[in-house]
């Protein structure tokens, strides 16, 4: 029987499911498969902190949220309108995501006595018989069930086979939404190479799935989401750690630096490590360090050989590396500080998101300690923002932090990605060798107010550097009054040069005046720029800038908020770069914010616009 | 980047290895025999100044790159050792030196300390224990015995000292001795064999603050009393000792005695030092027993262990050399592309 598509501009689908139930997994099969047909789409995977929390119960529950179309996608969409449920749990963590009139996908089998207890509700509340789902289509489909007749001959135990079942669910949604399943068998096969029972089991249930939307009554329609209409050109899907990985490599082989990563392991950044260690054959050295300070001061011993220090941590690991920062500052120094933020203070919501490290990227050292400070406003962007951060870094001798966040970290969107010779040279020199008999001059300054980067084995160039306050030139100790003075403005006007070679700040989206400009930094990009779409659809001026480059602000960013009558600053924090603005330019910039560990939704930036316009 | 030593160039003098800066220790501080040994064993390393670095971390000792002239690091408390992995396992063919002291490695860096001894990379550590803060004016420090009183334990330190030799072979360092400021040919001969293994050599070097903690190490360095106290172990020979070496140190089953040498036993009876035998490495360091005890061991000084096993950054440097072997180098195009891409026209 052929069933008719219908044709829909873009669609939000929630998977969750126990931590265990594979959600994270099924999300980004289908995320790659809907990227290859040609979709637009951005992703919000929302976990736990606990690895396996108990079974059942609500802090278990693990959620992924892909939006696709055919049109631009800048957001995981604020609700969606396919939730799947694999037990009570699941769904009572995830209704409230769900649109009115929107599809629910539940197990039955995870509704039954056992885990209507574990997600705390009275048995006589099931929400799959008391009415309370009547404003959703709910298709009820028993997925355990239906997964352990289909698998009765695999010789699977149960265990296994229940550990498969959500390629049933990703089959069944390949089907509503006309999508092909190859792409997920070769991934089995390959995921699975060594274990031929359990690929074939996980490639029966995928199609099992789909044939349960072929042949069952539960689906009257499959749906249909066309290509979107993007640029033309080759693309890929991306994940922001992936990004940033890739973009430190493509600056080390561009500029023919080796990298070197210290690090320690921490939820959000690790991928960084998994990434970088995986990549021998780039000449990546990948050090695993005993703790957060020896990553960073291990980094720090490279950079002083002639390698791209870097680090790559999330808020509590960047407050222990900060003296090495600091060290790396009166160094003068190359080095790379990736953070990853995450929910504070503390060890706070290390799966959950925030912007709330600004202020301490910024001003979190001890001692008047600047340095360049820049952020990646998507996924894709962390790889030309890293890439940024070694032209920096080696150009002007300091320490660059790079502030990512958990959200995009891990979201993906499609990328259109650039090919190596069309990046910016990176020209970086070692000091020659001295044969001239003279002193060589370790802070001696070039048109930069940069210092020679001088690696130990080059002949006539021994010297001794360290974290005392030294003469400018000889870098000798010096506890002199003015000198001091005049190192702690020059360390600050090393970090205001960078300032001539970084972009000028320019208005993303609408008029380069008017009465307000909504300017956002990080990963609130993709909702602030669909909730200024969305006012300016309904005919309201309104206008949004996003500075990538946080310190130094580009040049002229005075110039363009002055433009405006007002100024919005939405972030995940309690209002920092909005202070920021406040106090650099005087005006009387507004904040908007949110502190739930969740990225902004469109619809509370829009209620925002619409009392301002 | 990479540079070969030179046989031909003329022979360095310890002179050149001298910075012009002032050394600023105080006088008759016994930093200053350290620095001079060091400086007269570099010239016979035969490596070129500039393929030497020193990295210190913070504390009296961590002055000593300043004076050296070659490359070095004066850094911040504790981490000299985690800069000098770094330095150390991207850049192999430098001669890298840690110096610190019982503070800076065994108190605030001492879990740097015991991962580099573990991690084996091929790095000098020079460890000046003068079981004092001197730098901050004299607090107990983590090898200062128990019951000092310092201007911080006024009522005398309740905290158990370490043993820093003992706790390296625990932490499997691959080359531990001891040496003193006051014996200069010893302190010259276990650096040199320091130098020589390949790996981490973790080298204490008991030192006199003159100033906060004078003579805490006299009774083994001292001309009255050293023969009696330290006991000087070398590869192959027994362990003697006494003004006329005419004592020595039998293993009884697992428990070292000290017994006189000539009627009842000879210099072949006593246990023969071999700085392979691990189980022997241990039972050595942990000569460790108060000389105002009854029936003390004595102290002893030279190389304990020494025994080589693959270096970490021999083991990394491995990896990516096998990877560029089995795929090539890294094509970025490739890497940035990925596995699946799709073209939109
Ligand atoms: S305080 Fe002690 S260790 Fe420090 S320089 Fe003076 S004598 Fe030497």
């Amino acid at each position: 029987m052929d069933k008719e598509a219908i044709e829909l501009d873009s669609v939000v689908i929630r998977f969750a499911g126990d931590s265990g139930d594979g959600m994270q997994l099924t999300g980004t099969q289908f995320t790659n498969t809907a990227a290859l047909f040609g979709n637009d789409l951005a992703t919000f995977p929302d976990f736990p902190a606990e690895i396996r929390a108990p079974q059942g119960t609500l802090a278990g529950v693990s959620g992924y949220q892909v939006h696709f179309g055919s049109n631009k996608i800048n957001t995981p969409g604020d609700h969606c309108d396919v939730l799947v449920a694999m037990n009570a749990a699941a769904l009572t963590a995830n209704l409230k995501w769900l649109k009115t009139g929107g599809t629910i996908i539940v197990n039955t089998d995870g509704f039954d006595a056992k885990n209507l207890r574990l997600a705390n509700i009275p048995e006589a509340e099931n929400p799959l018989e008391n009415g309370s789902l009547d404003k959703y289509a709910v298709k009820r489909i028993d997925i355990t069930k239906i997964s352990r007749a289909a698998l009765a001959d695999s010789g699977l135990g149960t265990k296994e086979i229940d550990r498969s079942k959500n390629m049933f669910v990703l089959g069944l949604i390949y089907w509503m939404y006309n999508r092909s399943i190859d792409g997920s068998v070769e991934f089995l096969k390959s995921k699975f190479k060594k274990n031929q029972a359990i690929a074939d089991a996980n490639i029966k249930l995928l199609k099992a799935g789909w044939n349960y939307g072929e042949t069952t009554e539960t689906f009257v329609s499959k749906i249909h989401v066309a290509p979107a209409k993007m640029e033309a050109g080759v693309y890929r899907s991306i994940m922001g750690n992936q990004a940033l990985a890739y973009g430190l490599v493509a600056a080390s082989q561009k500029s023919g630096i080796p990298i070197f990563l210290g690090t320690y392991p921490i939820t959000p950044a690790s991928d960084i490590l998994h990434e970088l260690s995986k990549l021998k054959n780039f000449g990546i050295r990948t050090f695993q360090a005993e703790d957060e300070i020896a990553g960073v001061c291990a980094a720090i011993g490279a950079a002083y050989g002639g390698s791209i220090g870097i680090t790559s941590s999330s808020g509590p690991g960047i407050a222990l590396k900060m003296e090495a920062i600091g060290l790396a500052t009166m160094l003068e120094l190359p080095l790379i500080v990736l953070n990853v933020q995450r929910g504070g203070p503390s060890t706070g919501l290390p799966t959950k998101t925030e912007q709330s490290d600004l202020m301490q990227a910024l001003y979190g050292r001890n001692g008047e300690c600047p340095v360049v400070v820049i952020a990646p406003q998507g996924p894709s962007d962390c790889f030309h923002m890293a890439y940024e951060a070694i032209n920096i870094a080696t150009r002007h001798m300091i320490p660059v932090f790079v502030l990512s966040d958990g959200y995009i970290a891990n979201g993906a969107e499609p990328w259109k990605f650039p090919e190596s010779k069309d990046l910016p040279e990176i020209n970086v020199g070692f000091a020659a060798a001295n044969t001239s008999g003279d002193k060589f001059m370790p802070y001696e300054r070039d048109e930069n107010l940069s210092r020679p980067w001088a690696v130990p084995g080059t002949a006539g160039l021994e010297h001794r550097i360290g974290g005392l306050e030294k003469q400018n030139v000889t870098g000798n100790i010096s506890y002199d009054a003015d000198n001091h003075e005049f190192m702690t403005k020059l360390r600050q006007d090393k970090v205001n040069k960078v300032a001539d070679h970084i972009p000028l700040q320019t208005v993303d989206n609408g008029p380069d005046s008017g009465d307000l400009l909504v300017l956002g930094w990080g990963s609130t990009y993709g909702a602030i720029k669909t909730a200024v779409n969305t006012l300016r659809d309904n005919g309201k001026t309104v206008s949004h800038a996003h500075i990538r480059y946080l310190n130094p602000l580009p040049k002229n960013l005075g110039e363009v908020l002055s433009k405006f009558k007002q100024v919005l600053v939405p972030e995940m924090n309690s209002g920092q770069l909005v202070k920021i603005i406040r106090d650099k330019f005087m005006i009387d910039a507004m904040p908007l914010n949110k502190m739930q560990g969740q990225p902004f939704t469109t619809a509370e930036i829009v209620k925002k616009l619409e009392e301002l316009v | 980047m990479s540079t070969l030593t030179d046989q031909t160039a003329p022979k360095l003098t310890p002179k050149d290895f001298a910075s012009d800066q002032d050394v600023r220790w105080c006088p008759g501080c016994g930093d200053y025999s350290i620095l001079k040994q060091v400086q007269t064993v570099m010239p016979d390393l035969g490596r070129k100044r500039e393929e030497i670095v020193f990295i210190s971390g913070i504390g009296c000792s961590s002055r000593f790159p300043y004076y050296m002239e070659t490359f070095g690091m004066h850094s911040i408390h504790g981490r000299a050792t985690a800069i000098a992995t770094g330095l150390k396992a991207s850049r192999p063919e430098l001669s890298v030196w840690v110096v610190t002291g019982d503070g800076d490695s065994l108190s605030i860096g001492g879990n740097h300390f015991i991962h580099l001894l573990r991690r084996n990379l091929d790095i000098n550590v020079l460890l000046f224990n003068n079981q004092i803060y001197g730098l901050t004016k004299g607090q107990y420090s983590p090898t200062s015995e128990q019951g000092k009183v310092t201007k911080s334990t006024p009522y005398g330190s309740i905290d158990h000292p370490f043993n820093p030799a003992a706790l390296a072979l625990g932490a499997d360092a691959t080359f531990v001795a001891r040496s003193m400021d006051r014996d200069p040919k010893h302190l010259q001969g276990v650096i040199r064999k320091g130098y020589d293994h390949k790996g981490t050599s973790l080298i204490e070097i008991y030192q006199n603050c003159n100033v906060f903690n004078d003579g805490a190490f006299e009774i083994f360095t001292e001309k009255s009393s050293k023969k009696q106290e330290a006991l000087f172990v070398e590869q192959g020979q027994p362990l003697l000792f006494g003004d006329n070496n005419e004592k020595g140190i039998i293993l009884d089953g697992f428990t070292p005695r000290i017994v006189d040498i000539g009627s009842d036993h000879t210099a072949d009876d006593c246990w023969i030092h071999n700085a392979s035998d691990g189980v022997k490495a241990n039972m050595l360091v942990r000569f460790f027993d108060d000389p105002a005890m009854e029936g003390h061991l004595p102290r002893p000084f030279g190389v304990f262990y020494a025994k080589e096993r693959p270096t970490y950054e021999d083991a990394l440097n491995g990896q990516i050399a096998a990877a560029i072997e089995k795929f090539g180098s890294g094509d970025i195009d490739k890497l940035i592309a990925g596995r699946e891409t799709w073209t939109i026209n």
